[in-house]
C-alpha cells in the first residue's frame, strides 16, 4: 500500500475537520469506555490470562524458527502446501501462481490486514483477476475504494448513512426506491450480492489470527461467517499470514482467543472461530481441494532481532486503537498506512522507513492507555520512545525543536545560570500576563496559543522565594 | 541543604519542586511543603535542582536526559525520600531513571537508590505517611482529572480521592472519563496543537458536564493545558493543583487568573 504517513499533519488536520468522522470516532470511544469494564467484570481472571497470553507469544517468538518448521511439516503431512515469501511482492507472485495454475478468474477474500500491507488486491486486479472482499466492512470499503481504518472494525470511520449511499451508488441494478434505512436491510443486500460470488469463486483467500504449529492449523475468528464460506466453498483455500502468527499449540490458541475477542470487540468470543487444517479429506463433507499457506516475512525477521521485537507479540486486536485518544481524534487513515493508532505508530516506521513516518511516533501524548489494554502487554509508549530516539539520533526532527530542547537542557544543567535566566523570563511573562493573568498570544509559542491561553506565572520562582524565607 | 523544619524522628524529604511549579506556580511548592510538614516530614529543597529531564527523554534525547537526571540524583541521594508534586516527574525518576543508566553500573546503582525512594506527593502522604489531612474545608464543587503518568505508571487513583474526601464542604463530582488524557503530553501539545486541542475539548466538555466550579489534578502540565483551553473557551471553571486545596491555600488566584481577573 502506498503511504501518506509523510503527510501526517495534513492528514490529521483534514480528519479533525470532518464532522462525520469525529462522530463515528466518538461513538467508538464511548462504546469502548462502557464495554471494556463490563467485559472485565465478568472475567475476574482476565489479567492472569493476559499474562499467559503474553508469555505464549513471547515463547512463540523465542522459538519462531522451530515452530515454523514444525508448522510447515504438519501442513505438508495434512496434504497442504507452504510458500515461504520474504517480501510482499514474493507473496503476491506466489498467490498469482496458484491462481494461474488453477486457471482461476474469481477470488473471494476474507479480511486480511496482511493483504492490505502487500497491496494484494491491486496486484491481482492488475492480472485481470476479479477479487471480492467478503467481510461486510471490507466489502463496503472495496466499493468505495478505501482502506481499513481500524484493524478489527475496518469501516468504523463510516456512518450508516454513508454505507446506504455507497450501496445506492454501486448496486445500481437494484430498485432505487428500496428502503436502506435499516442496518438489517444493508446486511441483507450485501449478503445477496456476495452469495453468488462465494458459489462461483475459484479461490478463497483468508488471513489467519494464529497459525498453530503442532497441528498445521490456521485459526480465524470472525463475526459474519464470511471467513468460513471463503475457506470452505471455493476449491482452493489460500491462507496468507505473516510468520509471527505462529503459536505452538491448540491450547495456546484457546488461551489467546479468550483475550482476543474481549479486547477487540468486547465480546466473550466471536460468533465464528474456525480452525482450517489442510484440504478436504476422504469422507469430509466439505472443504477445499487444495490448501496453501503463504508465509510472509516482510520485515518481521529483522524486527525479531532488534529493539522493536516486542511488537511482534501483537495479535491485532485493535484495543490500543479503540482506546487511544489520538486515534479517537483523527482516526486510522490519518496515520497514512495500513495500521493506524498506537500499533501503527510502532509498525509503520519499521515497514516503510522512519524518514517517511517520522511523525507517527511523535504524535502521541504517551498517555499509556494502549499499553494498559494490550492483551499481550506490549509496552507501546516505550517502543514509541525508541523510535523518537532514532529520529533524534538521525536528526529527523525539525531543527527548531532540537535547538529549543538543547537550549533548555543547556540552561537546566547549569543551575547557576538557569536560576537568573528563569527569574527574568518569568518576570517578563508575569508582567505580560497583566491583570488577566494569562496571555492570548506569545511569540515563539504559537503552538500553544493557537488554541489555548497561556497561564502567566504567578510571579517569582519557588526557588528564589524559598531561599528568601 | 538547610533544614527549615525539624520533626524529631521524622524522615528528611527532599522536595523536588519540578520545573513547572518552580517557574509558574510557586504556591504549589509551598502547599506541598505545608502538607509534608503537617505529615511529620522534615523538608529540604536541594538548591541545584532544575528539571527531571523528561522533556529530553520523551524527545529521544537520552544523553541529555541522563545529564539532567544525574543532577537530580546527585542532589537528592542524601534524602530519605524524594517527593514531587507531579505524577509525571515522579514517574520519570521512579521508572525511567534506572533505564537511562543501563550501561553505567555505578550510576545505575545510584539511580536505583533514588528511584526507590521517589514518590509523588499525594500518594506519598497517603501510602507512606498515612496522613489524615488537615481537617480544613473548601467550599465548592470539585472535579478531578487523573494525570496519565501518575495513574498508569504509579497507580495513583484512590489517594487523592481519599484526601479530598476528608475536606469538609468539598463535593467531588467525578468526570465520566477521569482517566482519559487531557492532551498535554509535554512537547506533544505544541507539536500537534490541533490534535491536542481536540483532546482538551473532550476533557473540557466532560468537566463542564459535571457542573463543578473547580477542576483539580496533581500535575501542573495537565492543569496548564486544561486552564488554557477552558479560558480560551471563556469558561469560568477554576483550575488548581490538588495540593493547594489539600493545604487549604486557595486564597490566591487560580491558574491563569489574577485577583483582578
Ligand atoms: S498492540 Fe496490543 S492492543 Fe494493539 S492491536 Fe496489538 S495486541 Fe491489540
Amino acid at each position: 500500500m502506498r503511504s501518506t504517513s509523510d503527510r501526517f499533519p495534513e492528514n490529521a488536520a483534514r480528519a479533525l475537520g470532518d464532522p462525520t468522522l469525529r462522530a463515528a470516532l466518538s461513538r467508538l470511544q464511548q462504546d469502548t469506555r462502557v464495554g471494556r469494564p463490563a467485559i472485565l467484570d465478568r472475567l475476574p481472571e482476565f489479567n492472569a490470562i493476559r499474562d499467559a497470553a503474553s508469555d505464549i507469544r513471547t515463547h512463540g517468538l523465542d522459538h519462531l524458527d522451530v515452530h515454523l518448521e514444525i508448522f510447515e511439516r504438519n501442513v505438508q503431512e495434512n496434504g497442504g502446501h507452504v510458500h515461504w515469501c520474504r517480501t510482499g511482492d514474493d507473496a503476491c507472485a506466489a498467490i498469482h501462481e496458484i491462481c494461474r495454475a488453477r486457471g482461476a478468474k474469481l477470488i473471494v477474500k476474507g479480511k486480511s490486514m496482511v493483504s492490505e500491507e502487500i497491496a494484494l488486491n491491486d496486484y491481482l486486479l492488475a492480472q485481470d483477476l476479479e477479487v471480492v472482499e467478503t467481510d461486510l466492512g471490507e466489502y463496503i470499503l472495496q466499493l468505495r475504494g478505501e482502506t481499513p481504518s481500524h484493524v478489527v472494525m475496518p469501516a468504523i470511520h463510516l456512518t450508516q448513512d454513508g454505507v446506504s449511499q455507497t450501496f445506492r451508488d454501486h448496486h445500481d441494478d437494484l430498485d432505487a426506491g428500496r428502503d436502506l434505512d435499516e442496518a438489517r436491510n444493508l446486511t441483507d443486500e450485501a449478503r445477496d450480492k456476495l452469495r453468488g460470488k462465494f458459489l462461483a469463486a475459484d479461490i478463497g483467500i483468508t488471513g489467519a489470527n494464529f497459525l498453530v504449529a503442532e497441528t498445521g492449523t490456521a485459526v480465524i475468528v470472525t463475526n459474519e461467517g464470511n471467513g468460513d464460506l471463503t475457506q470452505t466453498l471455493p476449491p482452493v483455500h489460500i491462507v496468507l499470514a505473516s510468520i509471527e502468527k505462529i503459536i505452538p499449540t491448540i491450547t495456546d490458541a484457546l488461551s489467546l482467543i479468550r483475550v482476543l475477542a474481549r479486547s477487540a470487540t468486547g465480546q466473550e468470543i466471536t460468533c465464528y472461530t474456525t480452525f482450517a487444517t489442510g484440504p478436504r479429506r476422504d469422507g469430509d463433507l466439505d472443504g477445499p481441494e487444495e490448501f496453501h499457506v503463504v508465509l510472509l516475512d516482510n520485515g518481521r525477521a529483522d524486527l525479531l532481532g532488534g529493539e522493536f521485537r516486542d511488537i511482534l507479540r501483537c495479535i491485532r486486536c485493535g484495543a490500543c486503537q479503540s482506546v487511544c485518544p489520538v486515534y479517537g481524534a483523527i482516526g486510522g487513515h490519518a496515520y497514512g498506512w495500513v495500521y493506524g493508532g498506537p500499533i501503527g505508530a510502532v509498525l509503520t516506521p519499521a515497514f516503510i522507513g522512519l524518514e517517511g513516518a517520522r511523525d507517527l511516533p511523535e504524535a502521541s501524548s504517551l498517555c499509556g492507555a494502549c499499553a494498559d489494554v494490550c492483551p499481550v502487554k506490549i509496552p507501546i509508549p516505550d517502543l514509541l520512545r525508541r523510535w523518537r530516539r532514532r529520529s533524534h539520533g538521525q536528526k529527523l526532527s525539525p531543527p527548531r525543536a532540537r535547538w529549543g530542547l538543547a537550549l533548555w537542557a543547556w540552561f537546566a544543567s547549569r543551575p547557576e545560570l538557569y536560576r537568573p535566566a528563569a527569574r527574568i523570563a518569568m518576570a517578563i511573562l508575569h508582567w505580560a500576563g497583566g491583570r488577566q493573568g494569562r496571555l492570548h498570544r506569545l511569540p515563539f509559542a504559537r503552538g500553544w496559543t493557537v488554541s489555548r491561553d497561556f497561564p502567566a506565572p504567578e510571579g517569582g520562582t519557588f526557588m528564589d522565594q524559598w531561599r528568601a524565607k | 541543604m538547610t533544614p527549615v523544619s525539624t520533626h524529631p524522628a521524622s524522615p528528611t524529604v527532599g522536595l523536588f519542586v519540578t520545573c513547572l511549579v518552580d517557574l509558574f506556580r510557586p504556591s504549589v511548592g509551598f502547599a506541598s511543603v505545608a502538607l509534608l510538614e503537617a505529615a511529620g516530614c522534615r523538608i529540604v529543597v536541594p538548591p541545584a535542582q532544575t528539571c527531571c529531564g523528561q522533556p529530553a527523554y520523551n524527545a529521544g534525547a537520552s544523553e541529555t536526559a541522563a545529564e539532567l537526571a544525574r543532577n537530580v540524583i546527585v542532589s537528592f541521594e542524601n534524602c530519605d525520600y524524594v517527593v514531587a508534586p507531579s505524577g509525571s516527574c515522579a514517574a520519570m525518576i521512579r521508572l525511567h531513571y534506572p533505564r537511562l543508566f543501563r550501561d553505567d553500573p555505578q550510576m545505575k546503582f545510584r539511580a536505583d537508590a533514588v528511584s526507590r525512594k521517589c514518590w509523588e506527593l499525594v500518594s506519598f502522604l497517603v501510602d507512606e505517611m498515612h496522613f489524615e489531612g488537615l481537617l480544613n474545608d473548601f467550599d465548592g464543587d470539585v472535579t478531578y482529572h487523573d494525570g496519565c503518568s501518575g495513574l498508569r505508571e504509579l497507580g495513583i487513583r484512590d489517594q487523592p480521592r481519599d484526601l479530598m474526601g476528608k475536606i469538609a464542604g468539598l463535593d467531588l463530582r467525578e468526570l465520566s472519563a477521569p482517566d482519559v488524557c487531557c492532551g498535554f503530553g509535554g512537547a506533544f501539545c505544541v507539536k500537534y496543537p490541533q490534535i491536542s486541542q481536540a483532546m482538551a475539548d473532550n476533557k473540557i466538555d466532560d468537566i463542564t458536564a459535571t457542573g463543578a466550579d473547580t477542576v483539580l489534578a496533581g500535575d501542573l502540565g495537565c492543569l496548564m493545558q486544561i486552564a488554557g483551553r477552558l479560558q480560551r473557551r471563556g469558561s469560568p471553571v477554576r483550575v488548581r493543583h490538588i495540593a493547594e486545596v489539600l493545604a487549604g491555600m486557595t486564597d490566591h488566584p487560580a491558574i491563569g487568573e489574577t485577583k483582578e481577573s
